[in-house]
This record gives C-alpha cells, sequence and structure tokens, in this order.
C-alpha cells in the first residue's frame, strides 16, 4: 500500500508542476527574458565603459541551451521534475504520519503536509533569501547562497518538527489550540532568530551592498545605465511564490482524494461506516 | 470528543518499519532530483563539471527560488 501512496504521491507532483510551468511560462518567462535583456544591455555598458578607460574586455562564453530551449523545454522539465520530488517527499510525510496523528481525515492530512511543505521548503527560505531573476546576484557568491538557501530549508524542516513535537507534549495539558498556538510561536521564534543570524544577501558581495545590479556610471558619476528595474525584481518574485502555491495547492487537491480511495480500498469495512 | 467516531479519521496506520525500504529509496530518489535540479553544476558539481544540467533547468531554477548567479 505504501507503493500505491508513493506513486499517486509522485503523480499529484508531476500534475503540480506541470501546471505550475503553465503558469510560468505565461507570466514568469517574460520577466526572465527582459532580466536577461538587461543584463545584456549592460554589459554592453560595462565594456563601453572599460574600453574607454583602457581597460581589458571580457568575451561573452558561446550559449549551450537556446534561450527557447531553456524558455520552454527547459523550465517545463525543470518545474515537473521538482514537483515530482516534491510529490514523492509529501508521499512519503503522509505514509508515515497516516493514523498517527489523531482524528484527521485523508483529505484534510493531505492539505495539512502540503501546507507544511508549501512553509519549510520554500516560503521561509524565500523569506530570508528570495527568489531571483537573471542577472540579479553576483557569480562570485552563488556558493555562499546555495550554502545559506539549503541551510534555511533544513533548518526550517528541523524547526517545523520540533515545533509539532512540543506541539504534542503540551497538548493535554493545554488543549489543542492553545498547544498549536505555542508550537506556532515557537516555529516563528526559531525561524526568526536564524533569519537574524545569517547573513543578508547584500552583505555577501562586500563593497556593492547589493546583490541587485546598481546603474552603472561613467568617470564623471553620471548614470549612463540604470539599475535593475524594480518592477521587473518584484513581479518576478510574486510569480515565484504563485507558482509554488499552484504546485503545493494541486499536490494536496489531488492526492488527497486518490489517497481516500486507496485508504477505503484497504479498510472497506470502516468505510461502509463512516459513507 | 466524543460525538467523532473514531472510524472518522484516518483508517489504516501502515507499519513503518515494513514499508521502510520503499520509503528510503523514494525519499534518496527525491532528494536526487532536488539536488539536480536545484544545484547541481551551480556552487557545486557532482558528475561532471561542465554546465548542461544548470544551463537546461535554468529558468526552472531561479523560479524555484534556488540561487542562481
Amino acid at each position: 500500500m505504501e507503493r500505491t501512496l508513493i506513486l499517486r504521491g509522485l503523480l499529484a507532483g508531476a500534475l503540480g508542476g506541470l501546471l505550475a510551468f503553465v503558469f510560468a511560462r505565461v507570466f514568469a518567462e517574460p520577466l526572465v527574458q527582459s532580466a536577461i535583456d538587461y543584463e545584456a544591455g549592460r554589459d554592453e555598458a560595462q565594456a563601453a565603459l572599460d574600453k574607454a578607460a583602457g581597460l581589458p574586455v571580457e568575451t561573452e562564453g558561446p550559449e549551450v541551451f537556446s534561450r527557447a530551449v531553456q524558455g520552454n523545454l527547459g523550465i517545463g522539465v525543470g518545474m515537473v521534475l521538482f514537483g515530482v520530488a516534491m510529490g514523492a517527499l509529501f508521499a512519503v510525510v503522509y505514509t508515515v504520519l497516516l493514523g498517527r496523528t489523531g482524528r484527521i481525515r485523508a483529505r484534510a492530512l493531505a492539505t495539512l503536509i502540503a501546507g507544511a511543505g508549501f512553509l519549510t521548503l520554500y516560503l521561509v527560505p524565500f523569506l530570508k533569501y528570495p527568489a531571483n531573476p537573471p542577472a540579479v546576484g553576483h557569480p562570485g557568491t552563488i556558493g555562499a547562497r546555495t550554502g545559506l538557501y539549503l541551510l534555511m530549508v533544513a533548518a526550517s524542516v528541523l524547526f517545523l518538527v520540533a515545533a509539532l513535537l512540543v506541539g504534542r507534549r503540551l497538548a493535554p495539558r493545554l488543549g489543542t489550540w492553545n498547544a498549536t498556538l505555542v508550537a506556532g510561536a515557537a516555529f516563528v521564534v526559531l525561524s526568526a532568530i536564524l533569519m537574524a543570524v545569517l547573513p543578508s544577501l547584500g552583505e555577501l558581495s562586500g563593497a556593492a551592498g547589493s546583490e541587485t545590479p546598481l546603474p552603472l556610471r561613467d568617470p564623471a558619476g553620471r548614470i549612463v545605465y540604470p539599475g535593475f528595474p524594480a518592477d521587473t525584481l518584484a513581479e518576478f518574485r510574486l510569480y515565484s511564490v504563485l507558482a509554488q502555491v499552484i504546485l503545493w495547492t494541486t499536490i494536496a487537491l489531488v492526492f488527497g482524494p486518490l489517497a481516500e480511495r486507496v485508504l477505503r480500498r484497504d479498510a472497506p469495512v470502516r468505510a461502509v461506516a463512516e459513507a | 470528543m466524543t460525538s467523532i467516531p473514531a472510524e472518522r479519521s484516518t483508517p489504516v496506520v501502515l507499519p513503518v518499519s515494513k514499508a521502510v525500504l520503499w520509503l528510503g529509496l523514494t525519499v534518496l530518489a527525491a532528494l536526487l532530483l532536488y539536488y539536480f535540479v536545484g544545484v547541481d553544476q551551480g556552487a557545486v558539481s557532482v558528475f561532471g563539471s561542465d554546465t548542461h544540467v544548470h544551463e537546461f533547468v535554468h529558468d526552472a531554477r531561479h523560479l524555484l527560488g534556488f540561487p542562481c548567479h
């Protein structure tokens, strides 16, 4: 039966990834393109400035995949595979928690676990290190940024597990409502402390003070090329959140009823009682 | 509390000890996928240090929130 559940988790995840891809293709891809166009224009301006100052000009390497491949097939495969991975993790947590979380029905449990996945694997890390369109972020800090991001992901999962255990301990004494509030507060406080301790993106790149490209100035201090457009950055981040909302909502809504059918088939006597 | 019959909760408890192989393999596969879509050939590279995986899923990696160049 665990195999059936895992298979359905993969299915729900793939579907979620597919829907998130359709959303991304329509709304986020134009922003990716405009970010890349900005980067190209800025590089040209930088090259012109370097040339005028007598500095060596960097040349770009050849493209591995064309923009058309990256913006259609690449993002599609990436989103679906990510969805499958999330669906697999979701199904494992679901299988383990089944029947061990008190009186929660199959569909409600699916919704709660999907919410937990969205919160810990994406939203909390996003609050500290938000998603960026291309051209935002220094190549030199990629190692540090990746390490810090994965640390936020792992810590969020750990904090939620800790909060749940605390909540379960307190439930008999405080009642479920109050215990849930205390556990939720514990999760928020732990996450906030970690966020306060870890460096911000702007601190990593040193002198610039920001990962986001600032305007280019000529030697006289006049702006010759603008900084990264704020609207593009803000919209890209919004769409990144929405894509994840679509992914996790789909997992919850598709997996819930599928799991319920599996459980009912395996427990026909109780299903009759339930009906 | 007695007004909610026990049948209303999820009816099956799976013995994790029996399912541990499948659950473990699934987690492993999921983490591998997560790694390839999100991390490989960006900051670190385990299998072949070029940029094919990175460039192919490039747009997805940005949108999914992973740090990228």
